[in-house]
């Protein structure tokens, strides 16, 4: 058992690891000198600020050190939590940027992942082999799996924002407000966050229907099945039995979507302006604040990091082959 | 999307499948007619096989016959549809049609060259990874379980940041090179279930090389999956293509559904109800990469007859 | 007589037509009989032993009846089968080795299983054991996982579910097929073992494999092309064989015993006809090499001995 999750960590630091390294190294290989360049991008027009900047990037570069020492000192103000001042709210430090938005991403992503990751495999399991709902809903299924984020959350925000009034078209709450623990507060929260829910939560649920669909009619052909099936055994009771097998995958499956799912919720909050880290790279990149970017690129990495670590345990617990093999391999 | 594992492993059948019909001699023959003869039958796979097809020529013929510059002002800005501009134009004038079948086309471009390079990234990886084992497998592995974690669009966004210009190309072969990693690790799978049977055997044992073993013996006999891991491929990177041009990373120099769905939000069209602009090129990623899909459901039907119903 | 069938039909639906893989089959199985049946894949024996518990969703009853213990068994109709499967007919499958499913433990399948059937598993808990320790597996096999069990461990599992609730008919569809010739021996001793001490009434053995249900049947069918050729005691058919495709098969054994059975099989000259269209007459025909214009009818099973029936002319 530690072995195995030795093995995964060792995965887990190596990605960062890489991560970090690949953050490092992009600016370094573009042509130019990066300081000079990322100072004629920022647009700052204020000449104090050019100068705290560049004072700042070439203490972070470190360029007149050798490479090697760039690399530590990269890797030593990383772990200071320093990620550099934002370009875009220049001064305030990209860390801060970050802490702030990263509320708003989760209070999207969180609910919307383990919903439809429930509401998507109970339903594939009902649709699978009962050919009414499998020709007739299932291709709506596979049009939700097939749309682009954004697209679905344009035309969510356009007919029930815009043309139909009954939700706010933008932002996390009503600017007229102050954020408190009020009711009303509490209510433009949640008027706003539906729109941009729902837009993530019908992507994904389309995307759990049908591979929860797939994989049930797949274990419903398998040996075990024509067994209990053989000896008569309830329909309910091999349906359940498959649905328990075929649960298994989808949640090898949520790890492997991740990163698709945070890209999905990143252009879902562009599309709706809503806060979070998807917004904070909309910034970053039409203000050519690299810092944030990098910053924010980092911060997604390790997230999807924990994430990954959460279903792995998660896993081994819930699947019995694992885990016998994990322990007869401790033992 | 749960690409990976929408596509199950076809059929391990153990053994002559049990029931399978009272099998005569010549059924092995006719095998490569039978499976023709099912995918001409398989609605699944003829419906969205015409879809994609349609939106193809659209895409490559389209704008040989609708001429207009996708990205010149051309007329009074924010017409809706009919009359002169068939699908209206944008608040600044464009052609909203031009713009639509110049972006199918890159979408088509981004798919097959950033899916195909996956492809044959992954087989290879996968390939040798399976067939060779040992500390190949181990350092392959590896790379693919470390790439497999790292959310690539994230990778994509720093990189598409830092270049000035971009073109559809470089897209494709960024994304290319980066959506391989569960690809690798279906095949890798897929080659260690072949690698042990008794023809591969015999192979190896009659000294042929491992190159031939693996394009003559292995991969044939997964030409299915291997085809169907490509179409998956496919409409990832073109869903990625199209999250990219709509965060402002697209083509500089070029058209794209996503970046006309970055242009539309970018200037309200949201809130001035220019809905003719940013209804299609969803419309039309949706429906590449649905029909795609769907396409994959038709095709493992045909490929694995104990799926079909009857 | 525990098991009557008569005059059985049974078709595959393909999209180029009805594979007729069973044509007007009708044996008898007595009680504490143990009947081999034997014949090339595409035989029908296969499908024969589906059909009298499960038919898949391809194959169509097309008539003919079964009788178990003088009660018609409503083969073509899935769901009034299910009061009779398990109870009075049970299988062990051909795929012993991934027939427990491998998330649930075993004793938990067991207990799920008897439910579906309204028995409480505390009631036979007491003679599962026994049971178990018959078959030489320890009580905890219970509280396991598929996994931890090794693959011989999992066959004997699997025989004693499938019996666990003394049905009258078993069908063993070709149990041995998978596994070393020694276990094979241990299996077919197993289940004869089973027989005798009355935990299934009779029992149907399939298998490509004549030596093998030699040892244990106490009657061989031997099929072909979806029909009966010969049936007699299992002495009778392996040393006097009157229907020249049994004298084939078992000439091409060079002696009782001798395993590789289904290759010998294959090396009788010619392959078994379509039977999407079989021809008329006798299906052997094409390959054998006593035909005559007589054979261009359909020979009926003649009993030309006591308990000894053969489809031929010649016979």
């Amino acid at each position: 058992m530690r072995q195995y999750f030795g093995r995964k960590l060792l995965i887990y630091a190596l990605t960062f690891f890489a991560a970090v390294t690949i953050n490092w190294m992009i600016p370094r290989f573009m042509p130019g000198d990066p300081i000079q360049g990322l100072v004629a991008r920022a647009q700052v027009a204020d000449p104090a600020s050019v100068d705290a900047m560049n004072a700042h990037y070439r203490n972070l570069f470190g360029l007149d050190v050798p490479v090697w020492e760039q690399y530590m000192n990269f890797w030593g103000a990383l772990l200071r939590g320093d990620l550099g001042l934002s370009i875009w709210a220049f001064p305030t430090p990209v860390s801060d940027l970050i802490v702030r938005a990263i509320p708003y991403t989760l209070a999207l992503l969180i609910p919307a992942i383990l919903l439809s990751w429930w509401a998507g495999n109970r339903f594939g399991a009902f649709a699978a082999r009962r050919k009414w709902l499998d020709n007739t809903i299932l291709p709506v299924g596979y049009i939700l799996t097939a749309t682009p984020y954004m697209w679905l959350a344009l035309l969510l925000a356009w007919s029930l924002a815009i043309v139909a009034g009954i939700f706010p078209v933008s932002h996390a709450y009503s600017f007229s407000l102050t954020p408190s623990w009020s009711p009303e507060f509490l209510g433009s929260l949640l008027a706003h966050w539906v729109l941009p829910f729902a837009s993530l939560f019908l992507v994904m649920f389309g995307g759990w229907a049908i591979g929860m669909r797939n994989l049930i009619i797949y274990e419903l052909e398998a040996d075990y099945s024509n067994y209990l099936l053989a000896l008569g055994a309830r329909g309910k009771l091999v349906r359940d039995y498959a649905f328990r097998n075929a649960v298994l995958p989808q949640i090898t499956g949520l790890a492997l979507q991740l990163g698709t799912i945070v890209a999905g919720a990143l252009v879902t909050e562009i599309v709706f302006s809503y806060p979070g880290i998807g917004y904070l790279i909309l910034q970053a990149i039409n203000s050519q604040d690299f810092f944030l970017l990098q910053g924010v690129f980092l911060f997604i990495v390790l997230g999807v990091l924990i994430a990954n670590f959460i279903i792995d345990a998660v896993y081994t617990l819930v699947d019995p082959r694992t885990r016998v093999r994990l322990q007869g391999a401790g033992a | 999307m749960s690409q990976a594992d929408q596509i199950s492993l076809p059929a391990e059948s153990g053994g002559a499948a049990p029931g399978q019909p009272a099998a005569p001699a010549p059924v092995a023959a006719r095998r490569g007619g039978d499976t023709l003869y099912f995918a001409l039958r398989n609605k699944k796979l003829v419906g969205g096989l015409i879809v994609v097809l349609a939106l193809l020529v659209l895409g490559v013929v389209g704008p040989l016959v609708h001429t207009n510059s996708p990205t010149e002002y051309l007329g009074t800005p924010g017409q809706s549809p009919g009359g002169e501009w068939l699908m209206g134009t944008t608040m600044f004038g464009q052609d909203v049609l031009a713009q639509f079948l110049h972006g199918l086309r890159s979408t088509f471009l981004v798919g097959a060259l950033g899916g195909g390079l996956a492809a044959i990234v992954g087989m290879a990886v996968g390939f040798v990874a399976g067939y060779r084992g040992g500390l190949v497998d181990e350092v392959l592995n590896m790379l693919t379980n470390i790439l497999l974690v790292i959310p690539t669009l994230a990778v994509l966004i720093i990189i598409a940041a830092y270049l000035k210009v971009r073109g559809v190309m470089v897209e494709a072969l960024f994304i290319g090179f980066t959506s391989w990693p569960w690809a690798a690790r279906a095949v890798r799978s897929q080659t260690l279930t072949l690698a042990s049977r008794d023809f591969v055997d015999l192979a190896r044992l009659s000294g042929v090389p491992t190159w031939k073993i693996i394009t003559r013996d292995i991969a044939p006999n997964m030409s299915s999956y291997l085809f169907m891991t490509f179409i998956l491929l496919f409409g990832g990177a073109v869903l990625a293509a199209a999250t990219l041009d709509f965060i402002g990373l697209g083509p500089t120099d070029g058209m794209s559904l996503g970046l006309m769905l970055n242009n539309a939000v970018r200037w309200s069209a949201l809130q001035l109800g220019l809905w003719w602009w940013f209804v299609p090129p969803g419309l039309g990623i949706t429906a590449v990469v649905g029909a795609l899909y769907v396409m994959n459901v038709g095709l493992d039907e045909v490929f694995n007859p104990r799926l079909r119903e009857m | 007589m525990a098991l009557r069938v008569s005059d059985l039909t049974v078709h595959y639906r393909t999209l180029r037509g009805a594979v007729k893989a069973l044509d007007g089959v009708t044996f008898e199985v007595g009680d504490g009989e143990i009947l081999g049946l034997a014949g090339e894949s595409g035989s029908g024996k296969s499908t024969l032993g589906k059909s009298l518990i499960r038919m898949d969703g391809r194959m169509r009853h097309v008539g003919g009846t079964v009788e178990l213990d003088g009660k018609e068994l409503p083969i073509g109709d899935d769901g009034a089968m299910n009061r009779f499967r398990y109870k009075e007919v049970s299988l062990i499958p051909q795929y012993a080795m991934s027939a427990l499913n491998p998330t649930r433990k075993i004793g938990k399948m067991v207990a799920d299983l008897l439910d579906s059937h309204g028995v409480r598993y505390k009631s036979v808990e007491e003679e599962l054991g026994r049971r178990l320790d018959l078959v030489e597996l320890p009580a905890e096999v219970l509280g396991k996982y598929p996994i931890e069990l090794s693959g011989g461990m999992k066959q004997r599992m699997v025989m004693v579910i499938s019996t666990l609730l003394d049905p009258s008919l078993l069908i063993a569809d070709e149990v041995t097929s998978a596994l070393d010739v020694s276990t094979q021996k241990a299996v077919a001793t197993t289940l004869a073992g089973f027989r005798n001490r009355g935990f299934v009434k009779s029992m149907i053995f399939i298998t490509h494999d004549i030596s093998l249900t030699h040892q244990i049947a106490d009657t061989i069918m031997v099929m072909y092309a979806g029909k009966l050729a010969e049936k007699a005691p299992a002495d009778t058919v392996v040393r006097a064989p009157r229907h020249p495709y049994t004298k084939a098969l078992i000439n091409s054994l060079p002696e009782v015993g001798v395993q590789y059975a289904e290759r010998k099989l294959a090396g009788i000259p010619g392959s078994p006809p379509s039977l999407l269209n079989p021809p008329a007459g006798c299906r052997f025909r094409d390959r054998c090499p006593l035909a005559f214009d007589k054979c261009g009818e359909q020979p009926p099973a003649v009993e030309v001995a006591p308990g000894h029936l053969v489809a031929c002319c010649k016979a």
